[in-house]
């Protein structure tokens, strides 16, 4: 691991804090239906639609495990690189609370179906390895509205019983910029194994965020902070940094840190304490006896290594020795699976260099402005990859194919036909370019006398004209070869 | 037919079979003795005018193949029955009325039973005496003011006091054999994994099991083949190879071992116990099996180790009648006050006890000391019965440590109310079946059982045993009707 230079850390008085953050991040299992029922698990259906007699806790129901959801938490498990527990225990997790009908959340306590793995994060003063401690399988709660009206909360079973993976990370991070590369890392591992779309928005990716302070150089941990629940990456960094500095400024004052669990307010951009230790929930967790343990054989682990589709470390590396991308190139376009699965069609039929670039920069660009994920994008990889050809093939050039693009982005077309149609095919032939530029030369007649006399500075203003006239189809190396010649 | 309600459930189904009867005519006849019986107080929920419906309907296109054809059938109030009222013998699920079907009545229902009604039993299944009841207590028809046991407190009274030709009940720690061997009637309690849970109102997952009530062991037999099946919707439902137990039932035990354990030789037990066992050995020999001295050396602690067990399971288990979602809602002024004032008068004194229990020993810093500590003695007690097991086929053992008790006698001293399951408690610790069958009186002429157990899954054996025995002990229950005016 590399000693970073940048190292993040809070400076007061004489003093340097190290901030030191674990994440719990539950990540929804990509699943069509929930964890111990065969309910629906679909985003933005009607409230309580999506709810089985098993959801709702009603007499005498009783869970049944999803063996698609074991099959994602154990290939999740793999992809984090961690031990494969072949036996766990689900366990409950009592509490009251109008949204959990049953009175206890079904999940792992000690026994858990994932063990230890890790995740390297590419930092820019290189990679660091982060610890996974475990990952578990649990039901979600249900949700309470509280704001629909004055007197009554309402209550929407929908999420009730759909399938989390609680990963939780060793106290590894050290900064708000290492905890966006652990989750967008750890994002695109669960998206490239398609065990949780990562939709943040939606919910599917959450965290408590621990977080604890500690003079530079210290050994121990100091005591931590759980912010419960944050939902996006940028809250997440708010959050941490806003709670480190309230840390640090208590030790400061010669005050201790309660241990407690505290809320991040997204609009005050501040965290305030929920409960304490004292105040924390007895959860009585004991081995649910409605379910077995689940065991699972070596074989059933085997099959679904094989299932593992190449993750993006290894696709990292085989870009770079394969295509010769820089590490810079290859993190951008692997990133997201999509991204490389994109690239990777584009450069079938055509030259990875421009790929690259036209990707990296046009494409991504043009996508950002109109707010688009690279699956909504108006160019297919096949018309990207023609387009990248006929500049290869010198038919236009890098400045007519920005045009092209352009069109491109507005509808789906062949850049082929856009070419043809428009007439936008680049001028190659040496007498037609003759032609022009003998024209704007004697259209320019008293600039060329200049030129001869030795204004070559002139020579550029020469070509801008040929271009000009050409309506940009000239091809560039030729004019500036019968150019000089002309001159 | 003037005594239709007399005749066992096998000759009911002969008669039917043979055309000699028709579901019509044996439906109101039970259901003309359970209105004449409603000072037993055996239903908490009647349905006859469907049931009498369904009898017609079965008349008019009687499907004579199947195993209970057009047979009535009253079954515990714990049962989930679709569009019927369940209850649990509680007022949190007074209202309660449920839109599916347990996995163990559909069974009795797809094999041609029609539902007469639901059974009063103690709430939750939580009492020895069907006094725990939000319904009131049930009368045992052996005589007045004698409980009926319990939980399954109305389904024996029901069996003994013939309004219904046969039952089913819940045994956690005794629900089922405890009530039979009070009423004089037969209760088999399966291997656990036998019968699904699904639909069934729990109180303790690890220890609920339903099992056949009736009035001789041939019924019992075929009650049990019909409603013991694998199910996919109860994950401790065990996919073994079940017997047809009626078809295969034998009075042919010559040569079994039965063993008997020197720890259910308990202090103070009455002389009348003790000699009711020394006579049931006795049978046993009669009918020649081979009687083996045995140990089960951890039997002291099943009864503390259950009451840890039991109670934990159920506060956790009971934690859904909140109020929220179905049952009875107290108002309150904001949540915590609404659960509180609803589980406090929703929940009886007994249910309430055990969930303070269950919730202190799940408790951290408890847990360790209780919860885990009853998991480690429970897995002794199994082991105790397996070692037993590779010596004797099967146990005998009382059912109970005294006869029907009177009602009222043990209300305010739970402790002494816990003992009665001294006998029944270890074999739903080990998950084992066992069969309490009528087998002798006590000096005030209120029955006592003799309980069997086997080993697991091997309920076909124990069957047997209480077969041959059943006949040599010629038990003949003494009720008379003195409830009917």
């Amino acid at each position: 691991m590399s000693k970073n230079k940048s190292q993040y850390l809070i400076n007061r008085h004489d003093n340097q804090y190290e901030v030191v953050i674990g994440l719990e991040v539950h990540a929804q299992v990509t699943s069509e239906s929930k964890l111990f029922s065969t309910s629906a698990t679909k985003f933005g259906a009607e409230p309580n639609t999506q709810v089985s007699l098993v959801d709702a806790a009603f007499p005498g129901m009783l869970p049944v495990i999803n063996e698609y959801c074991v099959k994602q938490a154990i290939k999740t498990g793999i992809g984090l690189k961690a031990k494969i527990n072949k036996r766990s225990v689900f366990d409950r997790k009592n509490y009251f609370y109008a949204d959990l009908p049953q009175g206890y959340q079904i999940s792992q306590f000690k026994d858990p179906i994932v063990g230890e793995g890790k995740v390297i994060l590419d930092m820019p003063d290189g990679q660091k390895e982060v610890g996974i401690e475990r990952l578990h399988l649990e039901q979600d709660a249900g949700k309470s509205i509280h704001d629909l009206d004055p007197k009554n909360t309402f209550v929407d079973l929908n999420r009730s019983g759909v399938a989390l993976m609680e990963i939780v990370s060793k106290p590894d991070l050290r900064s708000p910029d290492e905890v966006n590369a652990y989750v967008k890392k750890l994002r695109s591992i669960m998206r490239y194994l398609g065990t949780c779309d990562g939709n943040m928005q939606e919910g599917s990716l959450r965290a408590d965020v621990n977080v604890s302070v500690r003079k530079k150089g210290s050994k121990e941990f100091g005591t931590r902070c759980e912010i419960k629940n944050v939902n996006s990456i940028k809250f997440m960094q708010m959050a941490i940094e806003y709670e480190a500095n309230r840390q640090v400024d208590l030790i400061e004052e010669g005050q201790t840190i309660d241990q407690e669990t505290r809320l991040f307010d997204t609009k005050k951009n501040e965290t305030r304490s929920m409960r304490s230790k004292e105040d924390a929930h007895d959860y009585r967790y004991f081995p649910d006896p409605d379910l077995l343990p689940l065991e699972v054989s070596d074989d059933f682990i085997e099959n679904l290594k094989s299932e593992i589709p190449e993750l993006p470390d290894e696709k990292k590396k085989r870009f770079i020795e394969k295509f010769k991308l820089s590490p810079y190139e290859a993190n951008i376009l692997v990133s997201d699976i999509e991204t490389s699965n994109y690239f990777e069609n584009v450069i079938k039929k055509s030259d990875v260099k421009l790929a690259t670039n036209w990707i990296i920069g046009e494409l991504f660009a043009a996508l950002n402005e109109k707010n688009l994920e690279i699956t909504e994008s108006p160019i297919s990889a096949g018309n990207l990859s023609k387009l990248i050809n006929l500049i290869k093939d010198g038919i236009i050039s890098g400045k007519i194919a920005k045009t092209v693009f352009e069109q491109m982005m507005e509808g789906d077309k062949d850049p082929q036909k856009i070419v043809e149609e428009k007439g936008l095919k680049q001028e190659s032939d040496p007498k037609a370019l003759e032609a022009l530029i003998d024209k704007v030369i004697d259209d320019n007649r008293d600039k060329a006398t200049e030129y001869k006399s030795g204004k070559v500075k002139l020579f550029g203003f020469f070509v801008g004209q040929v271009m000009k006239v050409s309506g940009g189809k000239a091809n560039p190396q030729l004019v500036n070869e019968i150019l000089k010649k002309k001159l | 037919m003037s005594d239709i309600t007399k005749q066992s459930l096998s000759e009911l189904v002969e008669n039917i079979k043979g055309k000699k009867l028709s579901s019509s005519e044996v439906t109101k006849a039970f259901v003309e003795r359970s209105e004449k019986s409603k000072e037993l107080n055996a239903y908490i929920t009647e349905d006859y005018a469907n049931a009498l419906n369904k009898a017609k309907k079965f008349d008019e296109k009687p499907n004579l193949d199947l195993k209970l054809p057009g047979i009535p059938m009253a079954v515990k109030d714990l049962f989930c029955t679709r569009d019927l009222r369940t209850t649990a013998g509680s007022k949190i699920l007074n209202n309660f009325v449920p839109t599916y079907e347990s996995t163990v009545t559909q069974n009795i229902w797809n094999e041609g039973a029609i539902l007469m009604g639901k059974l009063n039993c103690d709430e939750f299944a939580m009492g020895s005496s069907n006094e725990t009841s939000f319904f009131g207590n049930v009368q045992n028809p052996i005589d007045k003011n004698l409980v009926p046991g319990g939980s399954s407190g109305g389904s024996s009274s029901a069996v003994a006091a013939q309004l219904t030709p046969i039952t089913i009940g819940t045994d956690t720690g005794g629900s089922i054999r405890q009530p039979a061997s009070f009423t004089g009637t037969v209760g088999l309690k399966p291997t656990y994994g036998s019968c699904s849970r699904y639909g069934i109102v729990a109180f303790a997952s690890s220890l609920d099991q339903a099992g056949p009530m009736a009035q001789n062991v041939k019924d019992c037999a075929l009650l049990q083949e019909v409603i013991s099946t694998y199910d996919e919707k109860d994950s401790t439902s065990i996919d073994f190879k079940r017997n047809e137990y009626s078809k295969e039932l034998t009075k042919d035990i010559k040569g079994k071992k039965i063993g008997i354990p020197k720890e259910y030789r308990v202090d103070g037990m009455p002389k009348e116990i003790e000699d009711l066992w020394k006579k049931g050995i006795e049978y046993a020999e009669d009918c020649g099996a081979e009687i083996i001295d045995i140990s089960l050396p951890h039997t002291n602690y099943a009864l503390p180790t259950y009451y840890i067990v039991a109670p934990a399971e159920a506060s956790s288990n009971l934690a859904r009648y909140d109020g929220v979602k179905y049952g009875f809602r107290a108002e309150g002024e904001n949540l915590i006050d609404m659960y509180e004032k609803t589980r406090s008068e929703g929940f009886g004194a007994e249910v309430q006890r055990r969930i303070m229990i269950g919730t202190y020993v799940l408790s951290s810093g408890y847990y360790d000391a209780y919860y885990l500590k009853a998991q480690k003695v429970r897995k002794l007690i199994k082991n105790d019965f397996d070692d037993a097991f590779k010596k004797v086929d099967a146990i005998l053992t009382p059912s109970t440590p005294s006869s029907a008790f009177k009602i009222g006698e043990k209300t305010n001293d739970p402790v002494s109310m816990y003992l009665n399951d001294i006998f029944t408690v270890p074999v739903n610790l080990a998950g084992l079946p066992g069969i309490s069958i009528p087998a002798g009186h006590d000096a005030k002429g209120y029955p006592l059982g003799l309980q069997i157990i086997g080993k697991a899954f091997d309920e076909q054996n124990i069957l047997n045993i209480a077969y041959a025995m059943e006949e040599k002990i010629n038990f003949k229950n003494n009720i008379t009707d003195w409830w009917i005016k």
